[in-house]
C-alpha cells in the first residue's frame, strides 16, 4: 500500500497538499487562493496539476481524439503522466523542502479508472509508488450543484469528460451526469480509508478558503520549517 | 474448439468475451539472441501449414511509441515513468492487436511482459508491483526463451551493429562509466532475472548458441508435438 507520511521519511522536508473533487466542485479556485496566501507569506511553493506532463500530454491528446483508449490504456497513460510529474517535480520538490500543491492526485485515478471498469486493487497497485499526501482536501458538493456549474459555463462536453466511453448514455449531458455520479460515489467511499478532509463545497468561496487556511496552518505550517534558502527563493532575488 | 483465456492477475474485468480459439506463442530473449530470425522462419513454417499468423513485438504501437522514443533521446525519464509507458504500450498492443487476432490467428509475440519485468527489476522496481501491474496479461500457450551467454551477445552486438547500444548496455543506470563493462554487467543482470523467471513462468529454454536451423527444427518439433496446432 501507500508509503508512510512524508514527515516520517528522512530527507523529505517538504509537505504535500492536494485537492480532489468532481468537476465543478471549485477545488482549483480554492487551491489557487491557498497558493496565493502561502506565497504572500514567502513559503516555497510548487504547484502541479493532473494530466500536464509535457512528455505524455501529446500522446494522451492524440489517443483521446482518436478514441483509441481502452480502460486499461486510459489508466496506464494517465499513470505515466502522473509518474513523469512525480519523478521529475513532485518528489524532488518534496525532498528539497517545498510545499507541493497538487490539483488532483492519485484519488482522481482511483475514482475514474474504477468507474471505467478497471480492477480496484490493480489501480491501487499501479499508484502504490506515490507518497500519501500530508493533507488531502475533498471538495464535496451535491451532484446537481457541480453539474450545473459545469453545464452553465460550457457549450459542449468532451467525449471522455462526459464519460461517453463508458456507454452509459448516447446523450453527452445525460452520460456526464451518470458518470459524475459514479465518480462522486467513488470519492465518498474513499473518505474514511484515505483520510480525505471533506470540505462542504456549497458554502461561499471565502468561507471555504478560511477553513482551508485554518487546517493548513494547524496541520502543516505549525511544524513546517522551510530551509533557510527558501527565503531567498521567494524573495525573487536577482543576481548576487 | 474455443479455449478460455487465463490471466496472470485480475485480467481485463470489462472484457465481455474470454473464449479465444487462437494461439499465443511468445519468444523471449536478449537483443541479438536470434529471436527475430526464429520468428520469421516460424511464421513461414506456420503459414506453410495453413495457419494465419500475426507477429507483434514491443514498442510498435502508435499510442505512446513516440513519447518513448522522444524520452529515450533526451534520457530524461524516471524509471517508474518508463515502466508505465512500456506497460501502456504493451496494453495497447494486447487489446488492439493480440486479442482481436487471437480470434483465430497464431500470434507470435517477439518479447512479452517478461522483457519489461526483467528490465524494470534490474532498475530496482519491486517484483510484487510488477507482477500485479502486468496482471492484465493473458498467460501465453507457450513461452520460448532464447538463452545466450552475455559474452556471446557482446560478440554478436559488434557483428550486427559494429558498436554497443547505450540502452542495451544499461548505461542509464550507471553500472560503469565504461560502456563495454556496463554491457557485460547489465546483460548478466538481465540474464539472471530471466533465469529466475524461467521456472516461475514455465519457459521452454532454447540454447541460443546453436545454429539457427537447429533451433528452428526444435521449435517445429515442439509445436508439432502439441495438440494445440492441429485443427
Amino acid at each position: 500500500m501507500l508509503k508512510a507520511c512524508n514527515q516520517a521519511m528522512a530527507g523529505f522536508n517538504g509537505r504535500l497538499i492536494i485537492v480532489e473533487g468532481c468537476d465543478g466542485s471549485g477545488k482549483s479556485t480554492q487551491l489557487y487562493l491557498l497558493k496565493r496566501w502561502l506565497e504572500q507569506q514567502n513559503y516555497p511553493v510548487f504547484f502541479t496539476e493532473w494530466n500536464s506532463s509535457e512528455l505524455v500530454k501529446k500522446s494522451t491528446k492524440k489517443a483521446k481524439k482518436q478514441n483509441l483508449l481502452t480502460p486499461t490504456t486510459f489508466s496506464l497513460i494517465h499513470a505515466s503522466d502522473f509518474a513523469d510529474r512525480y519523478e521529475k517535480f513532485i518528489l524532488p520538490h518534496l525532498r528539497a523542502g517545498y510545499l507541493v500543491l497538487a490539483d488532483r492526485y492519485i484519488y482522481t485515478a482511483f475514482a475514474r479508472d474504477i468507474a471505467r471498469g478497471c480492477d480496484p486493487k490493480w489501480v491501487r497497485n499501479v499508484y502504490s509508488f506515490a507518497l500519501r499526501p500530508d493533507v488531502a482536501f475533498y471538495f464535496q458538493a451535491p451532484l446537481k450543484v457541480s453539474i450545473d456549474r459545469i453545464l452553465s459555463g460550457r457549450s459542449e462536453l468532451k467525449y471522455h469528460e462526459a464519460g461517453m466511453d463508458l456507454g452509459l448514455s448516447h446523450d453527452p449531458v445525460e452520460s456526464f451526469k451518470l458518470f459524475q455520479g459514479i465518480i462522486k460515489s467513488q470519492y465518498d467511499s474513499m473518505v474514511e480509508s484515505e483520510k480525505l478532509v471533506v470540505m462542504d463545497a456549497t458554502r461561499s468561496i471565502e468561507q471555504q478558503q478560511k477553513e482551508m487556511r485554518e487546517i493548513v496552518s494547524r496541520q502543516i505550517l505549525r511544524d513546517f520549517h522551510p530551509p533557510t534558502y527558501g527565503k531567498y527563493l521567494s524573495c525573487n532575488m536577482q543576481g548576487e | 474448439m474455443n479455449r478460455k483465456l487465463f490471466f496472470y492477475g485480475q485480467g481485463l474485468p470489462y472484457l465481455k468475451i474470454n473464449q479465444y480459439p487462437g494461439t499465443l506463442i511468445v519468444i523471449e530473449g536478449a537483443d541479438c539472441s536470434g529471436r527475430s530470425s526464429q520468428i520469421s522462419s516460424l511464421r513461414s513454417w506456420l503459414e506453410g501449414q495453413g495457419h494465419a499468423v500475426l507477429d507483434t513485438g514491443l514498442r510498435r504501437s502508435n499510442l505512446v511509441g513516440s513519447a518513448i522514443d522522444e524520452a529515450k533521446k533526451g534520457n530524461t525519464l524516471g524509471k517508474t515513468t518508463l515502466s508505465l509507458l512500456y506497460a501502456t504500450d504493451f496494453a495497447d498492443q494486447l487489446e488492439n492487436k493480440i486479442l482481436p487476432a487471437a480470434a483465430g490467428f497464431v500470434v507470435l509475440a517477439d518479447r512479452y511482459i517478461f522483457t519489461l519485468m526483467a528490465r524494470d527489476m534490474v532498475r530496482g522496481a519491486s517484483k510484487d508491483w510488477l507482477r500485479k501491474l502486468f496482471g492484465f496479461a493473458p498467460v501465453p500457450d507457450m513461452i520460448f526463451y532464447m538463452q545466450v551467454d552475455p559474452q556471446v551477445l557482446l560478440y554478436r552486438s559488434f557483428e550486427k551493429y559494429g558498436t554497443l547500444d547505450y540502452w542495451e548496455a544499461g548505461m542509464d543506470i550507471c553500472l560503469s562509466g565504461d560502456i563495454f563493462e556496463s554491457f557485460q554487467i547489465y546483460q548478466s543482470l538481465l540474464a539472471h532475472q530471466f533465469d529466475k523467471m524461467a521456472e516461475e513462468f514455465s519457459f521452454i529454454i532454447l540454447d541460443g548458441h546453436e545454429a539457427p536451423e537447429t533451433i528452428q527444427k526444435k521449435l517445429e518439433e515442439i509445436l508439432r508435438d502439441t495438440s494445440m496446432m492441429v485443427r
